[in-house]
């Protein structure tokens, strides 16, 4: 049986209580001038976001992935053609961390021989010979985010190899790649949702605000773009690209290819979300006073969507990390000399490279890790851009 | 109902004209046709073709014709099934991929299949018993399926099943299989090398539907008109098998027909990697050698089946909810 009589009883004395609170803030906010109780709605989205442990591991992880990028040169030991030609193939080396009761990061030196049987290379290690693992060690140089040069790297070695994800079979270290590889991939959805965005919300505001033959026409676009499967048309789109073109000019031709579909969702979203505003006191008051359309749209709606768009674009960033990959994977998308996850990937296709080398996968482990990362971000985003809500 | 269908079929048909044509001319795109990259893979491997020789080529394929000439030709085949020539196969591209389709068809189908079986009763489970340590664990898989990459997991089942299990894992049959005549060990070779291809097409939409499932199960579980079956003294197990779970399926409808161009990627890419005869392995193919109505044709039907999937989706979903026939 369900205690009608306690629970009006119980209403009741929340709605004196809410009376009471109401009253003290109207006192308050008599009182003083300034309105230091009134939490804004960025500050509750933040408490409710932080509240959320995954979304919160998730956005480190996005964070620290970002960083790495930025300063992959450094943290990478090697560069991203340095061939070790003597160690190709190697297998991820152990890394021990203490010599002696002290912390001293050091590896084995290695022999290499060959497999009797198979003839294959192999490499043994030497425990006679201990390789120091050196912090802050002067090797290679670079320039540092492609402006700064420097020679100065995270870690490395002074002689041997220190490969803490093995080699590929020329003897180029999968850890560097993937480091400096993650910056291609991750910046390639950055941009693709960028594109999307100004796409997306420009078409998608409008075809909420303006309604009628515009936003029929922006529908009708959307429909037929949408009516295509996504990998096909990329797939199509990518094998476009004339394969004399720099590198630079293939990577901005994906970047627009992978927002060709993007926007569409994006625009869905947004108009939805603009459909329901429009109807919002705040927007007609604005008319009335005189505003543009431009001056609306610009002022009032997007800022009002603004969480709603952050959130969207963190929701699109897995697809177009996932796109890229699966397309320079399949060979389609990024070729070498761009090295991202996926053309990495490249080289596990065959099922007896994969049986014999099976670190040569680990790239897609990262695409995972990222994939994942930004899927429980977005998710705690998507529960905080509605603060008000328990 | 009649009516309802004749009016989404009809109003089909522009949208497959437009989508023909910018399929043909997405096909267009690349720089050169079919015979520069035969000639230049003749040129790699070390012959030459002189001008003439080149010029019978192409005419003879008939790609010295202006744009919309060779459009037509391709488009007006399609009443009669035909579906233009493949320059690089010499056969007529029904006959090379119509088998294909029909591997495409069946792995979607039964991956669509194994989605629903999955999630339905997971997001019931979820929802019922929302944050217990099953709601918790299934959503965690939930994440994780839908953040490993198709060709990852096949990349891994490859791996797994070959080093771990000693069993073969790509193509339809195991190697002493291919050429053995039909029986019963065949045949459940062939079963053994089709499930894992559904399920890693089946993981992502299955992590997407169990969410829904029970986003939309814990709604209609606080409606009123569920507390009223309850009050009224129905027993739980019918209150949300009959009175809950028939409304929260009716969004699962739609969202299945969403599904269905996941899957088609999917199928592209597990077929790739697991060496299964869909359209993908012989899609990629074709559009590097340029082999352009082969191409078209294949992205064109990949569109007309995601056309039909939401169509089939879009009746099932009237069929089931009388609501929308009514509204039509």
């Amino acid at each position: 049986m369900i205690d009608y009589k306690g629970r009006s009883e119980h209403i009741k004395k929340l709605y004196e209580q809410q009376n009471a609170l109401d009253e003290s803030i109207a006192h308050q906010m008599m009182s003083s001038e300034k309105i230091a109780f009134a939490t804004s709605q960025w500050r509750m989205m933040w408490r409710k976001f932080i509240r959320n442990r995954i979304a919160v591991i998730g956005g480190t992880v996005i964070l620290l992935f970002y960083l790495t990028a930025l300063f992959a040169d450094f943290v990478a030991p090697y560069t991203l053609k340095q061939r070790m030609t003597a160690y190709s193939f190697l297998s991820p080396q152990r890394i021990y961390f203490f010599a002696e009761g002290r912390f001293q990061p050091f590896v084995y030196g290695l022999k290499g021989s060959r497999d009797p049987k198979t003839l294959m290379k192999i490499y043994v290690p030497d425990p006679e010979k201990r390789i120091p693992i050196r912090f802050f060690i002067h090797r290679e140089p670079y320039k540092l985010m492609g402006l700064f040069p420097a020679s100065t790297r995270l870690f490395g070695v002074e002689e041997g190899i220190v490969s803490l994800l093995g080699t590929d079979g020329q003897g180029r270290d999968m850890f560097s790649r993937i480091i400096i590889g993650s910056q291609i991939s991750l910046t390639i959805g950055l941009v693709g949702v960028a594109l999307s965005l100004i796409i997306g919300a420009f078409l998608g505001v409008s075809s909420g605000y303006f309604g009628g033959w515009v936003d029929n026409l922006i529908q009708r676009v959307i429909e037929i773009v949408r009516s295509f499967p996504p990998i096909p048309l990329w797939m199509a789109l990518t094998a476009a690209i004339p394969p004399h073109w720099p590198p630079l000019r293939v990577y901005f031709t994906i970047t627009i290819i992978l927002s060709l579909i993007g926007w569409t969702w994006l625009a869905r979203q947004l108009r939805g979300k603009v459909l329901a505003l429009r109807e919002e006191d705040f927007i007609m008051a604005a008319r009335l006073a005189g505003a543009s359309d431009g001056w609306i749209i610009f002022r009032h709606l997007i800022p009002a969507t603004l969480s709603h768009i952050i959130v969207i674009s963190t929701l699109a960033m897995p697809a177009m990390i996932l796109a890229e990959s699966a397309l320079s994977f399949l060979g389609l998308g990024l070729r070498p000399p761009l090295t991202s996850w996926g053309v990495l990937l490249k080289q596990a296709q065959n099922i007896q490279v994969l049986l014999l080398y099976p670190w040569l996968m680990i790239p897609g482990f990262f695409v995972a890790i990222s994939i994942l990362a930004f899927n429980f971000l977005g998710d705690g985003l998507r529960d905080a851009a509605d603060p008000y809500t328990v | 109902m009649i009516a309802y269908i004749v009016k989404r079929i009809l109003g089909m048909i522009p949208t497959l004209i437009i989508i023909s044509i910018i399929t043909f001319i997405i096909i267009q795109l690349p720089p050169g046709d079919f015979v520069t990259t035969a000639q230049a893979e003749i040129a790699a491997s070390g012959g030459g073709m002189d001008a003439s020789a080149v010029e019978a080529m192409r005419i003879r394929y008939g790609l010295d014709q202006p744009m919309l000439v060779q459009y037509w030709r391709w488009v007006s085949g399609f009443p009669r099934g035909d579906f233009g020539y493949s320059l690089e196969w010499s056969a007529p591209v029904w006959d090379i991929i119509a088998g294909r389709l029909g591997w495409t068809l069946l792995l979607s189908g039964l991956a669509l299949v194994f989605m629903w079986l999955v999630s339905i009763p997971i997001g019931i489970h979820s929802a019922r018993n929302q944050y217990s340590l099953g709601d918790n664990v299934f959503s965690f898989l939930g994440f994780l399926g839908l953040s490993v990459p198709d060709f990852m997991l096949s990349l891994m089942w490859l791996v797994f099943a070959t080093m771990t299990l000693g069993i073969s894992a790509s193509g339809l049959y195991s190697p002493q299989m291919v050429d053995a005549s039909w029986s019963l060990a065949k045949f459940l070779n062939l079963l053994n090398h089709l499930w894992p291809p559904v399920v890693i097409m089946g993981v992502v939409g299955t992590a997407e539907l169990i969410r829904i499932m029970r986003g939309n199960l814990l709604d209609i579980l606080n409606q009123q008109y569920v507390t009223t079956a309850r009050s009224k003294g129905l027993v739980e197990k019918v209150v949300v098998r009959k009175y809950a779970v028939r409304m929260a399926i009716n969004p699962m409808i739609s969202v299945l027909g969403m599904q269905i161009p996941k899957m088609i990627s999917s199928s592209i890419i597990v077929g790739f990697v697991l060496s299964i005869p869909t359209v993908g392995p012989i899609f990629l193919r074709s559009l590097i050698t340029q082999d352009m109505y082969l191409a078209g044709t294949i992205l064109l039907l990949m569109t007309v089946m995601l056309l039909i999937g939401n169509f089939l989706a879009d009746i099932a979903l009237a069929w089931v909810d009388p609501r929308i026939r009514f509204e039509q």
